[in-house]
This record gives C-alpha cells, structure tokens and sequence, in this order.
C-alpha cells in the first residue's frame, strides 16, 4: 500500500527537464501553480493542460508512472468532490430527497478536482526530474540571501535531501514491520478509525525507534566523511545557468502571461 | 613507519543513571596496543561486545581514549584539531550500508567526502569515477542506491571512502548483513585495493573465513587483545580460539580433529584446497 506513492521520487531519464538548473525547475513550479488557481474557466483549463502535457512530453517520464502518484489521493479528492458537489448552496440542477445538486457545486467540484490533479501531477514532474540533491542544490542557492537573517539555510537544504533520500527506506521498512506484526495477528484491514488508529501504535513504535537509530548512524557516518557543515565545502555539482536555463525562464514566464490573457479575454 | 600506533589504549563508557549520576564504567577498550604498517592487510576479530567495534571509532577520531595514546598517520587523536585530517587518512565503512548512503544517486554519495574536504569540482568528479571504478561499479554511477543489493551498496560506501584518497580504510564489520555472495564481493574488493593501490585495510569481522589471506591478524575479548599473529599461527590455536567464543571455520576444525585422531597434517589449514592438497585428494 506504501510502495505506490512516487511522490518526492527521482526518475533517472536524459530529457531537456532533467537538464535543466534545479532553480529554473522551482521558479516554474512556483509560476505553474499560480497558474492553476489563477485558470478557472475551460479555456484556460484548456492551455494549463495543453501546458502540461507538453512539459510532460519533454521530461521523457512515463505518464502512467506519474498517475501512479495520484492513486494514494484518490479517496481525498472524491471526499473533497463530493462536499463541493452536495454542500454548496445555489441554484438545484437536481435532488435526490435531501441532497442537492447545485450549479454552483457542479461548478466547484469540477473546478477544485480539475486543480488537485493538476497540482499533483505538476510538481511530481519537478521531483521526477530532478535529483534530490540537485533539487536542495537550488534551494539552497535561491534561499541563499536569507542567511543574514541567521536561518540555517544549509542545513535545512542538508535536512531536506537526507529525509527523501530515507523515504522509501522507510515506508520499506513500515511495508516489513507491518508484515512481522500481521504475521503475529496485529490487524490492519478493519475499518474505523478508532481501530485503524489503534493499529497504528505498534507500526509507529518501532518505525520512530529504528528512525532514530539510524539517524545515529548515518551522523557518524558523514562524520567519518568529514562532514563539518556547510562551510569550506565545495560542489560536485556546482549550478550555473546555461542558454535553454534562460530560454525556460522565457517560456514559463509567456506561459504565465499568456494565461491571464486568455483569462481575461475569453 | 606504522600508519597506525595505539599504546595501551583504553576506553571507558559511563553508565548513567537518570539524574546523570555514573552508575559505573564499562571498559570496551583494556590497554590495546596495536601497530599497523602501511600498505598492510590487518584483520581484527572478536566477539560481540568484544571492543571492536569501539577500536575502529577510535581509528577514526569518532571516540578519543580515555587513557594511553592512539596515532594515526603520525597524528594524535586526541588533540581535536586533528580531527578531520585523521578522518581523512583513515576512512571508515560502516556496518549498515543503507545507513551511510547520504545521497540518492550512486555517484553524488560518491561525492560527499570530497565536497566536504572542499575539493575543486573537476577533481570532485575524478576521483568519484576513478574510485568507482577501483570497485568495479562504475556503471551505476547514475543509479539509485536503492535499487543495489547490499554487496553492491557495500562496494559504493567503500567508494565514497576512496574519493577521500586515504592512506588506510577501516571496514567495520562490512558483511555483517550480507548474503554470502556479498559477503564474498565486499571481501574481494578490499583485497584488490589493498593489493592495486596499495591501501592500507583494516577489516574488522566476527567470520573467522575473511581473515584467511590477510597479513596479520587481531582477536580481541573483552576489550583486551588476546591472540595475535599471521592467520596461520591464529588458526592453529583452535582450543584457544574456541575459549574466546569464536567460530572455527569448518575446515580448519576438520584438519585439527583429524590431526587429534593421528592423521599426519600440519597446524592451521585454512581453505579446503589446502586440506585436499595436504591429503593427496586433489
């Protein structure tokens, strides 16, 4: 139930995406998802989409491997769709007994969905092609400035890239510790939630003690590295902005432009 | 010269109780004396518990003796500032490989020891292929470390180690979670660096099979080195091995009961080529 979540995960592929400066990668997240909420009718819907598959295209990553990522959110967005559908007040398009339909809530349902899938599957694109490191790397630089106001930039950047690194270390290990504990009789599939969350005691017991325990270990281990903080520490992979770096900023920003015209125009 | 000298060295643990009171002292480490040349291949076993684990912290700078002195490459590691120059002539792989894999792609983990020594990025990337491929994993230099088995990721810890160019590299209990055929890679690897580049190894283990082939041995028991010697004059003690709680491979425990029974074979046969030899068989 754990292995299919393919967020925060690295797909090695050669595309132009995977190429490009990590910093490019997180202005045009940050742009596309204005632009998600600043689309709200279908022709703008229309450009986001158009936008995004030829993104997704570009990244060279399999589209069926991206909608993996929204399986786990499935049951959230039908919870959320269906509030939106029954509870918003408005004109009744139809009604079964008590519950209602109105054209408001046709129109927000539709909306709010249209928005998660997009905003999930966009910035999955961002960690899909770029590696953990490269995506901290760019962090790190665009938060660079904020050190004067003492925030530990480096180590937070540092914080970050270990806990995806761990990621599915982790939920492998929950996926283990869960088997043990069914193999012992603990049960996991009925429903409720005051026993689902009983459940969860014994799996999240053990999960935070070998968590922390190898949190103990790998310290030493980037002791034993040499590791002393950000200071005097070089790159392996230094970021410097080549020509489709610019190019991109270009495009992202026309793509932003472009969709409030349409926006407003249509 | 020895690369690495410990004299009477000791090392205590405090146990405290809540309020921070010492319960009392454990000593892991009981007056070691160690001497390693350089360019040696020098294994240490022990039981668990047996203190040497603790020795190989202290090789690192990770821990500092309580008493006597410990020098790596001429440095004292008790005095603070040689801290990351020690860590640097002495490298260290640890137990977990998944523990000690700092990033998500084989050839950044590569990368980390020489970033953190503020290596220029060209040569960064130099010495990230070149010690990749002294372990013969350079073609998952773009991999997740994820998707490797554990001999594998094993072999990419010990690279990450190389990327430092130490004089000497301590593995601490490599294999412990290996299958067998890890087990075997792991071992391979440290010989042929020992061997190609001349790399100090220090392999510390519980298998008294990863020892066969190196140039000295150390058995520790209780903080205290009990049995030193090359692995033929250690492998011929069988009894006293066996007094210090550890395993005996089958071979060599066959040829010494056979020699107990009256057949006419030396002391300390370690691999079964040598038995077959030694009794006409091959």
């Amino acid at each position: 139930m754990f292995r299919e979540i393919t967020i925060g995960q690295y797909y090695p592929a050669d595309s132009l995406l995977h190429r490009l400066d990590p910093r490019v990668k997180l202005f045009g997240t940050i742009i596309y998802l204005i632009s998600i909420f600043v689309a709200g009718d279908i022709f703008s819907f229309a450009f986001l989409a158009l936008f995004l598959v030829m993104i997704i295209r570009l990244s060279k990553v399999p589209f069926s491997y991206m909608v993996k990522g929204l399986r786990g959110i499935v049951l959230l967005l039908v919870i959320a769709g269906v509030f939106n559908l029954f509870m918003t007040p408005g004109q009744a398009l139809v009604e079964f007994g008590p519950l209602t339909i109105s054209d408001v809530g046709l129109k927000n349902a539709v909306l709010m969905t249209a928005r998660m899938i997009f905003l999930i599957i966009g910035t999955s694109i961002m960690t899909l092609t770029t590696t953990p490191n490269q995506l901290t790397d760019g962090l790190e630089t665009s938060l660079a400035p904020l050190t004067i106001f003492n925030v530990p930039v480096h180590e937070i950047a540092l914080m970050m890239s270990i806990a995806l690194r761990f990621i599915p270390i982790l939920v492998e290990e929950t996926d283990k510790i869960m088997k043990a504990q069914m193999a012992r009789g603990a049960d996991f599939e009925s429903k409720g939630i005051v026993r689902k969350a009983k459940a969860m005691v014994p799996l999240l017991v053990p999960l935070f003690v070998s968590a922390f325990r190898r949190a103990s270990d790998l310290a030493l281990a980037m002791e034993a590295r040499c590791y002393h903080g950000g200071e005097g520490r070089t790159k392996m992979k230094p970021l410097h902005y080549e020509k489709e770096d610019r190019l991109s900023y270009v495009v992202i920003i026309s793509y932003l432009i472009l969709l409030i015209v349409i926006r407003i125009v249509l | 010269m020895n690369i690495i000298e410990a004299k009477q060295l000791v090392h205590e643990f405090f146990r405290r109780d809540e309020e921070g009171n010492i319960e009392g002292i454990q000593v892991a480490l009981d007056k070691v004396d160690l001497k390693v040349e350089a360019g040696q291949f020098i294994s240490i076993l022990g039981h668990n518990g047996s203190g040497k684990s603790t020795l190989a912290k202290h090789i690192n700078a990770l821990l500092t003796p309580s008493e006597g002195t410990l020098y790596v490459d001429g440095k004292d590691t008790s005095d603070g500032k040689n801290e990351l120059a020690i860590r640097q002539s002495a490298g260290m792989v640890f137990q977990n490989p998944d523990n000690q894999i700092i990033a998500s792609i084989v050839e950044e983990d590569v990368g980390f020891g020489p970033e953190n020594m503020g290596v220029p990025t060209d040569e960064i990337w130099e010495r990230v292929e070149r010690s990749l491929k002294s372990v013969g994993m350079w073609k998952y230099h773009a991999h997740s470390p994820n998707k490797l088995s554990g001999g594998q990721k094993q072999r990419v810890a010990i690279a990450g180690v190389m990327a430092m160019e130490p004089k000497c590299i301590i593995l601490d209990e490599p294999t412990a979670m290996l299958d067998p055929d890890g087990r075997k890679e792991v071992i391979k690897v440290a010989h042929e660096l020992n061997e190609k580049k001349g790399v100090t190894v220090i392999l510390i283990t519980h298998y008294m099979e990863e020892v066969v082939g190196s140039d000295y041995v150390y058995v520790m028991d209780k903080g205290k080195v009990v049995m030193e010697g090359d692995p033929r004059n250690i492998f011929s003690r069988v009894e006293e091995l066996q007094s210090h709680r550890m395993d005996v491979p089958q071979i060599t425990l066959l040829a010494h009961e056979l020699r107990n029974s009256g057949l006419d074979i030396p002391e300390g046969i370690l691999t079964r080529e040598e038995l077959m030899n030694v009794l006409n068989l091959g």
